[in-house]
């Protein structure tokens, strides 16, 4: 099975952590398979379904991995077998038993899971798999698709990711404060007495750190600040192209991406505020021997930074491409990764004698682990989602969050308060409404009284209107098979962020709705 | 004509093989079963407050999707396996798919209708005959060709045309071809002879989804700026100055290969030929020696030499399904469709952005009035092409020049047919006025991105 194109996503130890990975998905519907789907084909190690229902007509209808033969059967055997089918690397498993008959029996079945994913499930059984996965810190996601209303929600109670790979990184290129040997290379070139061809060939970082250095000598120390301080440095620069011998100014590439590049060039060296949080988090300021590796690196990186780094983090060591020969590049860019490597032994030092502190051998965090947290320094995210007990509670509940969203006509939340409505219906009649035809007039008032119960026990002063209570009526619980697709596409998604700690996740609840193709992430 | 009987026999074939199990089966039985489409007939059969202003709940939307309804879909790739799936789950199945591809082993990941059995095989008849197998009752019927090889009467024939193309070219050829079929009655437009189309596209953790009502709504030219000229590294890089891994490997692709032959005369280098990646990774690590390059891996060199653009199993699966839920509510009118552009991105938790890509008013492709081009009488002909090919808003790829002088057809460029070519090279560097063009004159444009031509209006500058 080729996971080429994933590899370069993630790299290899991301597709490690899948390959060790076991998910656990409770409800085999459409929604559930769906999820599953995008996790056997790039490769978990292992998948385990819960369900206790039998195959119907209607799941059979909009769910690809239920086939007509299925109906009649236990929902978890059949979907493991076609599911398995996708991907023999895979090791499907299943249980012919709903969840709270597991927690019955068993209140630690689901501790053994790398993340478990909940489809379709009724609140009380929903918080109470969130109170077991909250206490066994397994993270724990909850899926549901009804009608054309799409909703996620991330339970985790901490999630530290080192390799977020943020879309637009600035640089850390130290050109505001040049450390030694960045100095002594940016001296070995001399521009003025260069010959022309290593005078085009020159990087711009070069170009930008010398015209630097002169505006530095004429401005009284003062780096150029304002858009207009700006034009003239890059017209300083403009003003070291070589000219022919008419006076016409070369065509030099190199020179021109040091002007393009003067703003990224003049970005002052700083920690980024979500770093310094971390630093000022108490995670960070009380290391023990049950400290995750994380925050031991972390303090170890905040040791640095008032030591040895001098107010910065550990120079991450690499440069973007630019027009240069390729001697003078590499050049430039072993000035930048041996003072990473510099750097990064130093952090490792700290770490050291951090582990020894609290009784840990030194090899508990290994090198290379340390190395990339350094190199991700300025990128490091930490992921703390309420329990579901918080948002539920009318001491906790999000009220702001809710009602400044209410404000606006156009916003999502109304469909996270009709999912709650509608969960509320459940719990009084034992069923969804409207499931059929002669149901739907009938069950708007019923609807509508659990709406009032509902913003009444939070004492939420909004206005819901009586379109939403209607069209919620009219889905009787459908799980049409497009919407439960892009859910499955979504939650895999996010799901693969928790397992492999790459990329940051969503915090904490999202609503997807269909008929505008729109969408909201709330935090409740 | 014998392109048109093949997937006539396989029509056939499928209905025969329909029939057979309605024979077959218990007396009355079809492929359906008790309740199997509740799920969508709740869309269908009842009104509520958000529908389609048009829109009248019955029992016959779902006949008419089941049994009517044409659907075309463009690819069987990642997106394409996605959109078949939800397609037949959704109640349609009419359902052609045309792919010119056959199945890699690195589709495996993504494209879930392909087992390693059916590498080698053309994608749209595995993915049909999957589907098929699967969806009891659906007739999804392959094409194993370009879409440049079916023409008007076959695109015609559609309700909808959704696709999961991997490339604009492709993409901006379809989109001209639905403008081609629209007909216009004393300037009026038509409304049925319009064919909507629904495009989705992905890359890595992004993706868009869009609607596109031909002659009403922006077209994929309108918008061509979205989608941003690729940039190759530029050759002095890689013959004489290379910085990164890349530029070694592209080297050997693009240098050393053709010089050395090592698999014999006129081998091409074959991505999927495992000694050529080897022939290539050693190469390119011997190039990186030189120049004291670190990183050249045996995968880096297989994904440069294959140009693979990392592709997620997830993103395809939630664009394909947004595209799947326009194809439903257009066909079903349940719905008003999306209006008319959805970007999503999940690399920072997850954000979708919806938005009306507007007309543009002087469109190469939509808006039927021919572009003005501005050039001095005395820029070369160079310059022209230098234009079609590198504005943001052209990109096109090797444009055919003619026009008409003295009543008579004459071709001033032509790439693509080497007599031609050289033939008419030497007008590249004659001005305009040298080839007797005058103010106004109308230049017809043929190019790969469009299946009709496109006229433009020169504006000679003093």
């Amino acid at each position: 099975m080729s996971v080429l194109c994933a590899f370069r996503l993630w790299g290899d130890h991301g597709q490690e952590t899948l390959e060790n990975a076991h998910v656990c998905l409770i409800n085999a519907t459409a929604t559930g398979t769906e999820i599953l789907k995008n996790l056997v084909l790039p490769g978990i190690g292992a998948f385990t379904i819960v369900d206790g229902h039998t195959v119907t007509g209607e799941d059979a209808g909009n769910n690809f991995f239920l086939s007509k033969d299925s109906i009649g059967k236990n929902r978890a055997q059949a979907a493991t077998e076609h599911l398995q089918e996708l991907n023999s690397d895979v090791s499907g498993n299943f249980v012919e038993e709903g969840p709270d008959k597991l927690l019955d029996n068993d209140s630690e079945f689901f501790h053994r899971f790398t993340i478990v994913i909940g489809v379709q499930l009724p609140e009380s059984t929903c918080l109470r798999l969130g109170s077991v996965l909250w206490s066994a810190s397994v993270p724990f996601l909850v899926c549901k698709t009804y009608g054309l209303i799409g909703y996620m929600r991330l339970v985790v109670q901490e999630h530290t990711v080192i390799e977020s790979h943020p879309d637009n990184a600035l640089e850390d290129l130290r050109l505001d404060q040049p450390y030694a040997e960045f100095q002594n290379h940016i001296k070995s070139y001399d521009l003025d007495s260069m010959e022309k061809k290593d005078h085009s060939h020159t990087p711009w970082i070069i170009i930008v750190a010398k015209h630097l250095e002169k505006w530095l000598s004429e401005h009284n120390g003062q780096p150029p600040k304002n858009y207009k301080e700006k034009e003239a440095f890059r017209q300083l620069i403009r003003e070291g192209i070589r000219k022919n011998e008419n006076g016409v100014p070369e065509d030099e590439e190199n020179f021109e991406e040091a002007i393009k590049n003067v703003n990224t060039a003049l970005n002052p060296t700083k920690i980024p505020s979500a770093v310094e949080d971390l630093f000022n988090s108490e995670q960070c300021k009380n290391i023990t021997a049950q400290s995750p590796c994380f925050w031991v690196m972390l303090r170890a990186v905040k040791e640095f930074v008032h030591n040895e780094g001098n107010g910065s983090l550990p120079v991450r060591g690499t440069i973007p491409d630019m027009i240069a020969d390729s001697q003078k590049f590499i050049n430039l860019q072993n000035v930048y990764r041996e003072k990473a490597m510099q750097d990064a032994a130093a952090v490792s030092k700290h770490v050291e004698s951090l582990l020894q502190s609290v009784g840990k051998p030194a090899e508990s965090i290994p090198e290379k682990d340390i190395k990339l947290f350094c190199k991700n320094a300025s990128f490091l995210r930490v992921v703390r989602c309420r329990s579901l007990a918080e948002e539920y509670s009318v001491d906790t509940v999000n009220k702001d969050e809710i009602t400044s969203c209410m404000d606006s006509p156009d916003s999502e939340m109304v469909f996270y308060l009709m999912l709650r409505a509608v969960d509320r219906f459940y719990q009084q009649h034992s069923r969804y409404p409207g499931v059929y035809n002669y149901q739907v007039e009938e069950d708007i008032s019923k609807l509508k009284a659990c709406v009032n119960s509902l913003l009444q026990e939070y004492s939420l002063n909004v206005n819901i209107k009586d379109d939403y209570i209607h069209e919620f009526c009219r889905y009787g619980a459908a799980e049409p098979h497009t919407v439960s697709a892009f859910l499955g596409g979504s939650a895999a998604q996010e799901a693969i962020k928790i397992i492999s700690h790459q990329f940051v996740p969503f915090n904490n609840t999202f609503i997807y709705n269909a008929m505008s193709q729109t969408s909201a992430t709330l935090r409740l | 004509m014998a392109e048109t009987d093949e997937p006539e026999k396989k029509r056939r074939r499928v209905v025969e093989l329909t029939e057979k199990m309605l024979v077959d089966g218990d007396a009355g039985s079809t492929s359906d079963w008790d309740d199997r489409w509740n799920h969508i007939k709740k869309f269908l059969e009842r009104s509520g407050p958000f529908m389609h202003p048009d829109f009248e709940p019955s029992t016959e939307s779902l006949q008419f999707m089941l049994e009517t309804c044409k659907i075309l879909v463009i690819g069987a790739g990642g997106l394409g396996c996605e959109l078949l799936k939800n397609l037949a789950l959704s109640g349609f199945r009419n359902i052609h798919v045309v792919d010119m591809d056959n199945i890699d082993v690195s589709n495996l990941n993504r494209q879930f209708l392909f087992r390693a059995k059916d590498v080698g095989r053309p994608k749209a008849d595995v993915a049909a005959d999957f589907i098929n197998s699967r969806v009891p009752g659906c007739c999804v019927i392959p094409y194993f060709k370009k879409i440049q090889d079916l023409d008007e009467t076959f695109y015609r024939q559609f309700h909808i045309i959704v696709c999961g193309l991997d490339s604009i070219v492709a993409r901006r050829w379809m989109n001209g071809m639905l403008l081609s079929l629209l007909v216009y009655e004393d300037g009026v437009l038509d409304p049925s002879s319009i064919i909507p189309l629904i495009d989705g596209g992905t890359e890595g953790f992004k993706g868009n989804a869009r609607v596109i009502l031909p002659g009403m709504t922006a077209c994929i030219d309108c918008t061509l700026e979205l989608y941003p000229p690729q940039i190759n590294f530029p050759m002095c890089t890689i013959a004489s100055m290379p910085r990164l891994p890349e530029h070694c490997i592209e080297y050997v692709r693009i240098l050393q290969w053709p010089k050395e032959m090592p698999f014999g005369d006129d081998m091409a280098l074959d991505g999927d030929d495992p000694e050529h990646i080897q022939w290539v990774y050693q190469k390119s690590l011997e190039r990186a020696a030189e120049f004291s390059i670190t990183g050249v891996t045996y995968r880096l060199t297989q994904g440069v030499v294959k140009r693979i653009i990392p592709a997620v199993a997830s993103t395809n699966a939630a664009i394909a399904a947004a595209c799947a839920t326009e194809v439903f509510k257009i066909a079903s009118s349940a719905y008003l469709p999306l209006n008319n552009y959805m970007v999503f991105n999940d690399v920072d938790g997850l954000y979708t952005y919806t938005f009306e890509a507007e007309r543009k008013e002087n469109c190469s492709a939509c808006s039927q009035v021919p572009s003005d081009l501005h050039f001095s009488p005395s820029s070369k002909l160079q310059e022209v092409l230098d234009y079609l090919t590198e504005s943001t808003s052209l990109q096109m790829k090797s444009p055919a020049i003619t026009t008409t002088m003295d009543g008579k057809n004459k071709t001033l460029y032509l790439q693509s047919v080497a007599s031609i070519e050289q033939r008419t090279r030497p007008n590249l560097t004659k001005t305009l006025k040298e080839l007797g063009l005058a103010d106004g004159q109308e230049l017809a444009v043929a190019d790969v991105t469009t299946p009709q031509t496109v006229l433009f209006k020169l504006c000679f500058t003093s």
